[in-house]
């Protein structure tokens, strides 16, 4: 390892523990404007501890990527879902399927899972990052957590970005990230699925009046 | 063979260049491909003639490691001889039959014709399971498009769909059936097929799988209910090659698993294959009975001539597996012949259907009459195939029935005491399905073709175009060539039977003399007997002019009491049926409605269902509808619930990982 600095490794646990934060604070917050800062927050340290990692591993391409994430995660799509959902009018958002502390505690179920399901992951890496698995396994299940139990549109967008944050983390831990072609590819379908989400919240709202995906039951076939 | 089996597709393909010209499509590319179909039985021929030295090719098409294999041995060569020969009186008639404004724009109809042409064919040039499946799918679907074709109306969708489900189920069962054939070699080709090591136990299932997927497509009776759906839907040269051409791929299929891929029979097979042929040809000859619809009418003997055949090759079977060779490659031959036989006479009579569909518009019985007088050429068609359906001496129907009778009359050769016992009824099962189809068609053209019009309409039919004649004359020439001269068509047969039991029934030695075994116990000439016929009518005529010459005295006949008679005096189609009905009532389900004796406008309405719907479909699809129900649970339309299984499963997955 190049530079196998002493402060590396803890500053990196910190940074992962800070986006387990984060990805709780997402499952608690019940405002979508609230969601869409914190969302942004994850997107910074992501890209911290990808800048981290690139430095300690010393290879050029993670600082592309870092980049790449700094843009697109921190500047370019709050950006736009602001814009969205003040043209949506969906601010507010308050209605769960499931009451708050009760999705913290399956939260909390999914976290053990998931460094018990890391271990022997995190074994068998060579990386210096290897402790952090198990964090970004927990923020890519905490994500979905998000997206199962919120009723509105927007806010499944923003578990879908969070959950792809978390595979992104897994990455830059396991492996010190994927092949640039890769990464490349996913950011461009992240945008692009992102695209195609925004006009069905259009979409959505003319048939429904309503982001409330509850209406959509109203398709199924009898 | 193979450029020849392009030259379909590739007519079908120019077919689209220009889909709406009938002309084009018309006139130009279903007479080419009726010489297509020469050529293919041309080389049908040929691979007979070349005996135990098939052919075989590897093609550079398929997938990386399983390519297409093809080979023409004598079995598929007899099979492309009747496709070959049927095909091409077929394809003259459709040149003529289509016309504009009926569904389907000519171009594309064009297209699934001759797919389904090339399908057939590739389907009896496939050597390995894989390009089977793939042929027999191809054939499946053009014919769904072909059924289909006039899709606006309802009920034809609805045959269509049921058609399709059970081409499927009945491909699923292959399917299954090749997966045991292979015998865990992993090796498809039907070459490592036949050396494959299978134990009586899988052996069975993979021969039970076949019948069950074979006997889908061939229409035998549990399986039938497609049949008499599908087959009235299709315009009629369709329905003439679904009949007459795609049953008999069944029939091959049948044959290549049992005889060629399969090396070990056993009775027990024969016994079940014996008993579901009868079984089929008196059920499709008693509902072909009642029935009103012609098409219909013909949709249920072509079940009764399936059940003759499959008859055939489960008394095969038995003699195979009971070391008698010889008797085998009889019932074998009689099979064969019949199948080349239901491929004349049931196309023919689908053609003729046809003509008096076109010109009447009318397809129920009960609603035509008398159209010998305007439609003259149909007429003498249809009788010829109706003659020979009905197995009268000397058409063709009359070899293969008698043929397959001679085959019944050899069973206490049998040593088992069980199958002697069981065997005498099913030929009197036979004889009687025999005698039911002369009776349905003696219904079929008497209520046609005899009688005074039952409806005024019916006075200026048009009878058959030049084209339809000539496809027409081609299969009754056929029928009456087969019926006269049924050495060259045994000949044929005798081939496949050298290549499949490894032995051939001597008929005789002379051309137009019949002798099954020994001329002792039998014996047939259908050349002698048409000189027989003709000659004693010609006398008859002579002496009946000689005697009566001069003495015709032109009066009004005695009216037998009835001063006039009108068209409702005859009898119907109905009435025809109502013996049928009333002996076996039990196979049907009947709702009747008799009119009161008071009522001054006395109406009369029968409807019969086949009971078999009842007893066996409709439980089926309530349980399939039941399970589908209970599966409908899951899609609960909540976008969270469906987040949820997505979430489970991850989770499932990420434990079994660990």
């Amino acid at each position: 390892m190049p530079h196998s600095n002493h402060w590396i490794v803890p500053s990196l646990n910190l940074l992962a523990s800070i986006l387990l934060l984060i990805s709780f604070a997402m499952l608690s917050r019940r405002r979508t404007q609230r969601l869409i800062t914190l969302f942004a927050w994850q997107g910074l340290v992501l890209f911290t501890s990808t800048c981290l990692v690139a430095y300690s591993s010393g290879q050029k391409e993670m600082y592309y990527s870092a980049g790449l994430t700094l843009m697109l995660k921190v500047i370019a799509l709050p950006w736009i879902l602001h814009r969205l959902i003040q043209r949506l009018g969906a601010q507010w958002d308050s209605e769960l399927l499931v009451n708050i502390p009760t999705t913290m505690l399956v939260g909390l179920v999914l976290v053990i899972f998931a460094f018990g399901l890391a271990q022997p992951i995190s074994r068998m890496a060579t990386t210096i990052t290897r402790n952090t698995i198990g964090i970004a396994l927990a923020v890519i299940f905490l994500a979905f957590l998000m997206m199962i139990t919120r009723r509105k549109a927007v806010t499944q967008v923003i578990g879908f970005l969070a959950m792809e944050n978390g595979l992104f983390f897994a990455a830059t831990s396991a492996t010190y990230g994927m092949p640039m072609v890769i990464e490349l590819g996913i950011a461009l379908d992240l945008l692009v699925g992102f695209f195609i989400l925004g006009i069905f919240f259009f979409q959505i709202r003319e048939q429904f009046d309503s982001l409330d995906l509850s209406h959509l039951e109203a398709l199924k076939e009898e | 063979m193979l450029l020849l089996v392009l030259g379909w597709l590739f007519l079908g393909a120019i077919g689209l260049l220009r889909p709406h010209s009938l002309r084009f499509v018309a006139r130009g590319l279903f007479p080419a491909g009726a010489v297509i179909g020469l050529g293919v039985a041309l080389l049908g021929t040929v691979a007979l003639l070349a005996g135990h030295a098939p052919q075989a090719m590897v093609l550079p098409l398929g997938l990386p490691s399983l390519p297409f294999h093809v080979r023409l041995d004598a079995l598929s060569g007899f099979f492309l001889l009747l496709m070959g020969l049927a095909g091409a009186g077929i394809s003259i008639f459709a040149a003529g039959y289509f016309r504009s404004g009926e569904g389907t724009a000519p171009g594309l109809l064009g297209l699934h014709y001759h797919i389904f042409l090339a399908s057939m064919a590739l389907v009896v040039l496939a050597d390995d399971a894989y390009f089977f499946m793939v042929a027999w799918e191809l054939m499946a679907l053009s014919s769904y498009f072909l059924v289909v074709s006039q899709h606006r109306l309802p009920e034809i969708r609805r045959a269509g769909f049921l058609y399709l489900l059970m081409a499927h189920l009945g491909a699923l069962c292959l399917l299954l059936s090749f997966g045991v054939l292979q015998g865990g070699r992993w090796q498809f080709t039907f070459d490592a097929m036949r050396g494959a090591p299978l134990t009586p136990l899988w052996a069975t299932v993979a021969f039970l799988l076949a019948l069950l997927g074979f006997g889908a497509k061939a229409g035998l009776v549990p399986l039938h209910g497609w049949l008499p759906e599908a087959h009235p839907a299709a315009p009629s040269p369709v329905s003439a090659m679904m009949s007459g051409l795609m049953l008999k791929t069944a029939v091959y299929g049948m044959l290549r698993i049992t005889f060629d891929l399969l090396h070990v029979q056993f009775w027990q097979w024969g016994v079940l294959v014996l008993a579901l042929g009868l079984f089929s040809a008196i059920y499709g000859a008693i509902f072909a009975g009642v029935k009103t619809d012609m098409k219909r009418l013909l949709a249920y003997s072509s079940i009764e001539n399936i059940g003759l055949i499959f008859t055939g090759i489960g008394l095969a079977i038995l003699f195979d597996a009971c070391h008698l060779p010889l008797f085998a490659a009889l019932a074998l031959s009689a099979a064969l012949l019949h199948s080349l036989n239901h491929a004349f006479f049931k196309s023919l009579l689908f053609l003729a259907t046809g003509n008096v569909l076109h010109a009447t518009k009318r397809r129920s019985l009960g609603a035509l009459g008398g159209l010998a007088h305007t439609m003259p050429w149909v007429a003498t068609m249809a009788l010829v195939g109706t003659l020979a359906i009905a197995g009268l001496p000397p058409l063709n129907g009359f070899v293969s029935e008698w043929l397959l009778l001679q085959a019944f009359l050899f069973t206490p050769q049998i040593p088992h005491a069980f199958i002697n016992m069981l065997v005498p009824l099913g030929a009197a099962v036979l004889a009687l399905t025999v005698a039911l189809a002369a009776y349905v068609m003696v219904k079929f053209y008497g209520i046609i073709f005899l009688g005074q019009p039952r409806e005024p309409a019916l006075e200026d039919a048009h009878d058959a175009n030049w084209l339809e004649r000539i496809g027409l004359a081609w299969l009754a020439l056929g029928c009456i060539a087969i019926g006269v001269l049924p050495q060259i068509a045994l000949r044929a047969a005798g081939a496949v039977t050298g290549l499949l039991l490894g032995q051939t029934v001597n008929f005789s030695s002379q051309l137009w003399w019949v002798a099954p075994i020994t001329a002792k116990q039998a014996s047939y000439s259908g050349l002698l007997l048409l000189a027989g016929i003709i000659c004693v009518v010609g006398i008859t005529f002579v002496v009946v002019r000689g005697l009566a010459h001069g003495r015709f005295r032109r009066t009004v006949p005695w009216d037998c009491g009835y001063p006039w008679q009108t068209s409702r005096m005859q009898d119907t189609a109905e009435g025809f049926g109502q013996p049928i009905r009333h002996i076996f009532g039990t196979a049907f389900d009947m709702e009747r409605e008799l009119p009161s004796p008071s009522d001054s406008a006395p109406h009369y309405r029968i409807h019969v269902e086949d009971r078999l719907w009842r007893m066996a479909y409709l439980p089926i699809e309530r349980a399939v509808q039941r399970l589908s129900d209970a599966i409908g649970v899951l899609q609960g339309g909540r976008l969270a619930i469906y987040l949820l299984y997505s979430f489970l499963t991850l989770l499932a997955l990420l434990v079994g990982v660990l």
